[in-house]
């Protein structure tokens, strides 16, 4: 693993009575892209201003490079990063001034601004508005304004606070394909905070979960989105299906776990009698008409029950079904959907491989 | 309407000629609202900036303080700074009283509460998360304050005309601690209402038509800072 960049360690933030904040260890490696999910309140912009010695911890330590960051003596490193927040809050001035601020606060001359400023400016496409008032920019271009003045700079460490979610979806969307394609190219340190899984999933290389101010998970972002270790996670990361039941039986290789209307086969290390959550993500499920499924599939679990509920999702729908008492969720292309005959009310069977579920202990 | 339009022509005349004792007292008056403005600036500024952007115990009560200031009577300062500077009162031994220092310390009185309360709100308005922000791009603290002052240039300017408007306008307390002694602590609104309540309507209204157009020009001049909104940071070409 590279050399840590930032470590935090013993964190803990109060605000009043309050604990915003508290773990033991959060380490960002050097060309890492960091993601810190979470819902609103978990404390995700609290960290960010940590790790931009922006705000003091109440306990706690924060490394820059393997030294230890001494109370008052931040600016020096402040200036080796760079923060982009939510709402883009820039000066009253054209779009190049607000773009050049950082540099002119650092101290450089006019002509080594300029070098540094045009290329950001093209390459996040705002090069033509650089005379334009930056208070006539829309939401879309102001972020874009604010990310040319960060990536200026050349930090060592950028931050990113939620840099999306103030934005309307299509300006949302082009700049995350342009983000992304910026922060490869960079190979900048990069650390970002958003509660939109798809964002996370689509940039970080690892994933921190962050919970009611505690990093319930961090791992590569593959690993945390199919395996999240507890129910609070899984709810987080998506996993729509949580069947909660209890391990029956104990074979080589293979668990059959009871439920409520029904039980599955599943892989892990388990005892008989222990309660578990069963979890499954909506695009492991296949549905099919019954009799019309494919019986000589791998598919070890098959479920049958009603369609209670079918919703448009973006490029595909999402189905809801009641089998005995349980419910799922599962993901249908629209052509499939058409062709299978499946409909709201219809029966329908719910098949997906031992190996799709993960397993949860519960306590 | 004869006696206004010959107040007018005297006015004009009186102005004119350059009258050196309208002159005196233009100058007087400049010199002692405009170092008050100034002191009121150096001191309520800082002291605005601090109550805006700062929390600390206490706090209310001083932005209840500086509310209340800002609308002091001048006749109430100018009893107190009396008080204050009277031979035997607390302050006696400097011998102030009657003198442009005593005009200066009552007008500072008056502006201070007035630029400290005007600083305070406008920088009440700029956005909260801005200096994160600007500090989140590498600003030292010494640079963020000066980019807060000049978001907030335009509330910040109004927070001076507000203060040399209060202050060369009022007439209580520079009456009071200044005594309208002629050729020292005369000005223009202690000689306006002199020669008012001796029937010298002429040059009554000479001295107002002069306070007038110089509350005018300094407006003036300041509204044009206010306005001008261009950065000082050309763009190389």
């Amino acid at each position: 693993m590279a050399e840590a960049l930032l470590n935090l360690q013993d964190i803990r933030v109060r605000y009043g009575d309050l604990t915003a904040l508290q773990f033991s260890s959060l380490a960002v490696h050097g060309g890492e892209i960091l993601a810190i999910i979470g819902p609103n309140g978990a404390g995700k912009s609290t960290m960010l201003r940590l790790m931009g010695l922006l705000q003091q911890p109440s306990e706690g330590k924060v490394f820059f490079r393997g030294n230890l960051v001494a109370h008052g003596e931040g600016l020096s490193i402040r200036r080796r990063m760079a923060s982009v927040f939510q709402e883009p809050l820039l000066l009253n001035a054209s779009v190049y001034e607000n773009a050049a601020l950082g540099l002119k606060l650092r101290g450089l001359d006019r002509r080594s601004v300029d070098q540094r400023i045009r290329p950001w400016l093209e390459r996040l496409r705002i090069a033509h508005l650089a005379d334009r008032r930056a208070r006539s920019l829309s939401g879309g271009e102001a972020q874009r304004t604010s990310l040319a003045r960060a990536m200026a700079l050349d930090p060592e460490l950028l931050l990113l606070d939620e840099p999306f979610s103030s934005l309307d979806p299509p300006a949302r969307e082009d700049l995350l394909v342009d983000l992304e394609t910026i922060l490869r190219k960079s190979t900048v340190t990069t650390v970002f905070v958003t509660h939109d899984r798809d964002e996370a999933f689509m940039l970080a290389d690892r994933v921190a979960v962050l919970i009611d101010g505690r990093i319930l998970q961090l791992g590569a972002a593959a690993e945390v989105f199919a395996r999240p270790i507890n129910e609070e996670v899984a709810r987080f990361v998506g996993v729509d299906t949580k069947i909660p039941g209890v391990v029956e039986k104990v074979r080589v290789g293979l668990t059959e776990v009871t439920f409520n209307g029904g039980n599955a086969a599943v892989v892990g290390d388990l005892r008989p009698g222990e309660r578990v959550i069963l979890c499954l993500r909506p695009e492991d499920i296949t549905l099919s008409i019954p009799g019309r499924e494919d019986l000589k599939s791998s598919v070890r679990n098959r479920l049958a029950g009603k369609v209670v509920k079918i919703i448009p999702w973006g490029s595909h729908y999402r189905v809801a079904l009641e089998c005995g008492g349980t419910r799922l969720i599962a993901f249908i292309l629209r052509p499939s959907l058409l062709e299978s005959g499946i409909q709201e009310g219809g029966d329908v069977v719910a098949s997906f491989k031992a190996t799709a579920v993960h397993v949860i202990r519960r306590n | 309407m004869g006696l206004i339009f010959d107040g007018i022509r005297e006015a004009f005349r009186l102005i004119l000629t350059a009258d050196s004792e309208v002159l005196g007292i233009t100058w007087l008056s400049l010199q002692i609202s405009g170092t008050a403005t100034l002191l009121s600036l150096i001191l309520g500024m800082p002291l605005g900036i601090g109550v805006a952007l700062g929390r600390f115990p206490g706090r209310n009560f001083i932005v209840s303080l500086i509310n209340t200031g800002m609308g002091l009577p001048p006749v109430v300062v100018g009893l107190f700074v009396t008080i204050f500077l009277w031979r035997s009162g607390p302050l006696g031994f400097l011998e102030l009283l009657y003198t442009p220092a005593a005009m200066i310390i009552a007008q500072i009185v008056i502006a201070l509460p007035i630029v400290a309360g005007l600083t305070m709100a406008a920088f009440q308005t700029l956005n909260p998360n801005l200096s994160l922000q600007l500090l989140g791009i590498g600003a030292s603290r010494l640079q963020l304050l000066w980019l807060l002052c000049r978001e907030a240039k335009l509330p910040l300017l109004a927070a001076v005309m507000a203060g040399f408007g209060g202050v060369i306008s009022e007439v209580g307390a520079s009456m009071m601690v200044g005594g309208n002694i002629r050729g020292q602590t005369r000005v223009l609104t202690t000689a306006t209402v002199l020669e008012t309540g001796k029937g010298n309507f002429e040059i009554a209204i000479a001295l107002g038509s002069i306070l007038l157009l110089i509350t005018f020009a300094v407006n003036l001049i300041l509204t044009h800072i206010q306005q001008r909104e261009q950065l000082r940071w050309p763009k190389p070409s």
